[in-house]
Order: structure tokens, then sequence, then C-alpha cells
């Protein structure tokens, strides 16, 4: 019987990208109304639960827990995750967060995690998704491991634990690779890793029984100075919608439709 | 002056366009260092003198290569300490933004990524959201970390050739505690078309190829262009993941983008729509993609694609 895990998934709530997306206020802020878990997240929550289930699941003292960061609308990308089948949740939140950069964020991030650790069993491995959708900067996982001086082993495409070991294939640059660490480690997965599952009636029920812990910045042992707009070390001064792309051109194939086309790029200059 | 340093990891027999890039912008930031690994050739130590280096610092172990991402983030911090570096610069790969990330942390230093163009003063400019957002964006710290996208600055070499010093930085003795290690590594294998994220013309597709990337692949041959394709196309197997464009994979900004048997996703828009001019082959004339394109063609790819791909070699004779 493989040694049981406690492992941290960090799930963000990041504004729908079938809608319209908005930055708005004076810190030019991503509006977060119509707000879900970022899709690049169920695949760090699947590999979570995989690894967890081959292990004997919660009865054999496996845990799963979602982390979120975020305002109040950030606790339904845990619940969310509760329902797909995470063990418990945890949501951090604080008006002092508001407007974190990546520093921030990652500051807050790893303090939550130290406070997880903190119960007498430490965390054994933090997966997190290969980047959220709406940031897409791929930071969080590097500067968490940074933070934590915990190895990295980020954009998996393939994972693998065993005796206290991550193995994973990292396809990110120009190689093909294998990457190794002992636990604790961070782990970024990519959608390459596995078919996330979907929450099921039953699952959506059971989340309803599922513990959800808030935890503020004085829980954490983080000074509001430390994050928010106040401890970040990037500011975003302008932000500018691009005017949307217009349609063009659209013309029906009568069987010189290949011609046309070489016309057009002609014109265009780009033969 | 304000200092500036670019990294540039093992760049092998000669300096990738993107490295003379960054080159380029670093100059017009202040007086340019590079942070070196791999083996330093004549050629290439030549090639930076030109761009205006004026100090090459390598590290002190050859050890870097064999883990990822941290120890490399340690190296470059000291050189940055060596440097008095106030900008450093990388490329925007997935490695080259995690270690800016991590030296981010070491040098308490702002971090900007996805960058398009730098402000003599710093400022950056980025786009964000998928392309629907241009921002400009600064660290409010001394030392700001930079990840800059390849092809938004025109590379050319310095006024004045200059023939760099170079120095040997002392990589601190504990950046590989903690690390990751790499024990295997393989070369992908290479198309011989233009890289995918450097090209000006990209000819994709979709599930609508059904399998069969050749005529997309003549069409590109033809154009001098490189091949991508969507999600669906790269996790049928038709095609390897390195090409797949979009969200998930790589995002281009090419002159050209050809789309073809592609319904336009918005996981595929995020890593196409800033392209300069789009077309789009796809035989449902409700196609997304047909939203976004400068010209769209409502017909068979199969159809469409050869023929043009013919009248484009008759023309260039
Ligand atoms: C987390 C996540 C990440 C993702 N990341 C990406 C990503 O990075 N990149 C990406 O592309 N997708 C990504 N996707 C998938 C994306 O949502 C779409 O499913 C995918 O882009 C669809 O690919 P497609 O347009 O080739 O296929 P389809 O949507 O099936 O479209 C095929 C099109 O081909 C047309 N067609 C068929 N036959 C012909 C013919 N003979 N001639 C002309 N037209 C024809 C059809 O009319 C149709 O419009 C992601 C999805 C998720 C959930
Ligand atoms: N506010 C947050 N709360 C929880 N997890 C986060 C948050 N921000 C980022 N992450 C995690 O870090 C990953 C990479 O995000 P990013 O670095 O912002 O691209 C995401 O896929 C999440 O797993």
């Amino acid at each position: 019987m493989e040694e049981t895990l406690k492992i941290v998934v960090l799930v963000k709530h990041v504004p729908d990208a079938q809608f319209d997306r908005h930055i708005t206020g004076p810190a030019n802020t991503t509006d977060r109304e119509e707000s879900i878990l970022s899709e690049l997240d169920e695949y760090a929550l699947e590999a979570a639960l995989q690894l967890a289930e081959e292990r004997g699941g919660p009865k054999a003292g496996n845990e799963v827990i979602a982390l979120s960061m975020g305002p109040a609308g950030a606790v339904n990308a845990v619940k969310k995750s509760l329902q797909i089948g995470a063990y418990s949740g945890v949501h951090l939140s604080d008006d002092a967060l508001a407007g974190s950069d990546a520093a921030a964020t990652s500051l807050a991030l790893a303090a939550a995690i130290r406070h997880l650790s903190a119960d007498g069993r430490p965390v054994d491995l933090v997966l997190t998704g290969m980047a959220s959708t709406d940031g897409e900067t791929s930071l969080i996982p590097a500067q968490l491991a940074e933070r934590l001086s915990l190895p990295q082993v980020t954009f998996a495409s393939s994972l693998e634990i065993a005796g206290g070991q991550v193995t994973a294939r990292r396809d990110a640059g120009p190689y093909s690779e294998t990457v190794e660490a002992p636990l604790p480690a961070v782990v970024s997965v990519t959608d390459q890793i596995n078919e996330p599952r979907y929450p099921n009636f039953k699952g959506i029920l059971a989340a309803k029984k599922k513990k959800i812990t808030s935890l503020t910045l004085s829980d954490i042992g983080v000074e509001a100075s430390q994050v928010g707009l106040a401890g970040s070390w990037t500011v975003v001064e302008s932000a500018e919608a691009r005017p949307p792309r217009t349609a063009g051109t659209i013309i029906t194939d009568e069987g010189d439709a290949g011609i046309k086309l070489v016309d057009f790029l002609a014109a265009q200059k780009l033969l | 002056m304000a200092n500036a340093l670019v990294f540039i990891d093992n760049p092998g027999a000669a300096l990738k366009k993107s490295s003379l890039e960054l080159l380029t912008l670093a100059r017009s930031l202040g007086e340019t260092a590079v942070a070196f690994t791999g083996e330093l050739t004549d050629d290439v130590a030549a090639t930076l003198g030109a761009y205006g280096a004026t100090t090459v610092y390598r590290p002190s172990t050859d050890e870097l290569d064999k883990y990822l991402v941290g120890p490399k983030a340690a190296y470059l911090a000291a050189a940055a300490g060596a440097s008095g570096a106030t900008a450093v610069l990388l490329d925007n790969s997935p490695e080259g933004k995690e270690i800016a990330g991590r030296l981010g942390i070491k040098l308490n230093a702002g971090v900007i990524t996805d960058v398009v163009g730098v402000e003599p003063d710093g400022t950056a400019h980025k786009s964000v959201l998928a392309g629907s957002y241009n921002t400009s964006a600064k660290a409010t710290t001394p030392v700001t970390v930079f990840s800059v996208k390849a092809n938004n600055v025109e590379p050319s070499p310095a006024g004045e050739a200059k023939v760099p010093a170079t120095t040997t930085v002392e990589v601190p003795a504990d950046a590989v505690a903690a690390s990751a290690r790499i024990s295997a590594r393989a070369e992908k294998p290479v198309s011989g078309r233009p890289d995918l994220s450097e090209a000006r013309i990209v000819v994709a597709g979709g599930r609508g190829v059904d399998g069969d990337f050749g005529p997309l692949e003549e069409l590109a041959d033809a154009l001098g262009a490189a091949v991508g394709a969507s999600r669906a196309a790269t996790d049928a197997g038709w095609i390897g993941h390195d090409a797949q464009v979009g969200q998930t994979g790589v995002t281009v900004s090419p002159q050209l983008y050809i789309s073809a048997g592609i319904s336009g996703a918005i996981q595929q828009k995020a890593g196409m729509q800033t392209s300069k001019v789009i077309v789009a082959v796809n035989k449902d004339a409700e196609s997304p993609v047909f939203e976004i394109a400068d010209y769209g063609i409502i017909g068979d790819l199969f159809k469409v694609i050869p023929q043009a791909t013919a009248e484009i070699k008759k023309r260039k004779g």
C-alpha cells in the first residue's frame, strides 16, 4: 500500500471566457462578475483525486483540499471543486487582498499553505493548473516553489508518485523531459495530463456536507501591507479595450475560391 | 545610466532571433550585460559584442541544465547582483517566464510577462485577456524583470561593436537544493519549417482536415509558413502537440494566419486573434471563426486549399 497523501489543490475563480471580459476601476483590475472555476485547474483537481484514490481515498487518510484566494464570490470555485470531488475546501479572503499581483498572491498562498501544514500533518503536494485563464502568467507555481523552498515540477503532462518521489513528464520547451523531485513539491499540470470528471448528482449532494474553512490574513499571519495593491510590485497604469475584430469579406466557394484567396493575399502583399 | 541584463540560455552555435531582439531592446534601456549559460563560441561572443553587450557573465558550474528552473534563477540573481542591473530581460518561453517569476522573488522585483515593448522609463506594454485589452504596466520596485514575446522588436546591431569582458559568477552552493532534477531529456523532432511562434505566416488545420494535414503542409511550404493546429487535431494525434495554437498551446501573432477546418472556439481564438490578417476556410457558414476573419471562404478545404497552393506555385513560377 502506498503512503497516503495530503494534497492542496489551488483553484482560482476567474471571469468566464465565454463572455466579454472587462478591466475596470482605478487599479485596472479584472471584473469578476461572471466568474467560474478556472477550467485549467480542473486538471489539477483530477490529478489530485486520482492520486488520492489510488491510495484508498479519504477513508485511508488521504486529503484533497481545494484552496482558493479571492473575494467573496471565489467561494464558488471551492464549492465547485467539492462537487467535483475535493474532500474539503479553504477560502482565503480579505479586503486587503484586492488587486494583488503575482508576487503578493504567491506570498498569501504560501502563507496559507504553511498554515495548512501547521495542524501537525505537513502538506505533501501542492497541485496547480498550468496557468490561470485570466492572468495567464504561469508565475504562481514557480513563485510558490521559491517562497516555500520546495522543488517545482511544472507543466507536467504526466505524473507519478512513488516512494516519496514525484516523476513527471514535461514537454513545455524544445525538449521532452523527465523530471524528478522528492516530496513535498509544487506541481503544475497541463491539460494533456487527464480528462477531468464532471460533478454528478451524488457529488453535488455530498458537497453540501463537506467542510469549507474561511481564512483571513490574520489567520495566516500576513499583514495587510504585504498584499493587495500596497504589497504588489507591479501596477497596471492603463488598460485599453482593443477594438473587437470585425468580420471582413466572406465568400462562398463557387469553384474558384482558391484563386480568389490568392488574389486577396497578393492584394495584401502577403505572397 | 540604467543597466540592463539579458538572460541567454544555451543558444548553441548561433543566437536565436528572439535573443537578438532582447539585446536590441536592452540597449534602449541602458548599458547591456548578458547572463549566459552553455558553450560560448567565438561567433556567439562576437554577435553579443556586435549587439552592444559590454559584459558576459557565465556561471561557475555547468550543472544548471540538470535541474528545472530554480538553479538558473539563482544564477541569474547572482548575475543581476554583479551587474547592478535595474532591468532584467528574458524570453517569454514557459521556462523563461518561470525563471522570471522566481528571480522576482529573489530580487524583490516586480515581474511583467508577455511584454511586447518597454519604454526607457520601464513602462511595459502587453495585451491581456486573450488579446482583448492592451495594457501598460510598471514595477514599483528598483529592479524590474521582463519576459518579452518574440517578434516585437526589429533586431539591430549597436552602432559600435564592443568586445565584451567575460566574468564568472559564483552560483550559490545551495542553488540546486530543493530543485527538481531532469533525469532524461529528448530533443523534439524538428519539421524543417519555420518555428511556429516566430513564423510570419501560419497555416493551421482542425478537425475538418480529418486526419490529412497533407494539403495544408503543401500550402505552408508554398508560402514558407509554419503549420499549426487546433486541439481537436492534436488530440486526435494527426499532428504533434507542439503544433497546437491556443490557450494551452502556442500563442501566435503572425502577419497571416490561415485557418482551415477550425470552428474558432474561444480557446483557439485566444492563441491567434492578434494575427495581422486572418483567413478562414470552413464549410459551415455559422462557424464563429468567420466573426474574426478578414477573408472568409465558405467551402470545402480539400478543394480550396489545393487550388490556392497550385495558383501560388503558378504565380511564383
Ligand atoms: C481547457 C481547454 C483548453 C483548450 N485549449 C485549446 C487550445 O489551446 N487550442 C485549441 O484549438 N483548442 C483548445 N481547446 C478546445 C476547443 O474548445 C475546441 O474544442 C477546439 O478548438 C475545436 O477544434 P476544431 O475547431 O478543430 O474542431 P471543431 O470545433 O469540431 O470544428 C471543426 C470545423 O471544421 C469544419 N469542417 C469540417 N470538414 C471541413 C471541410 N472538409 N472543409 C472545411 N471545413 C470543414 C466544420 O464546419 C467545423 O467548423 C481547449 C479546450 C479546453 C476545455
Ligand atoms: N487566487 C488564486 N487562488 C488559488 N489558486 C490560484 C490563484 N491564482 C493562481 N492560482 C493557481 O496558480 C495557477 C497558475 O496561475 P497563474 O500563475 O496566475 O497563471 C492556477 O492554475 C491556480 O492553480
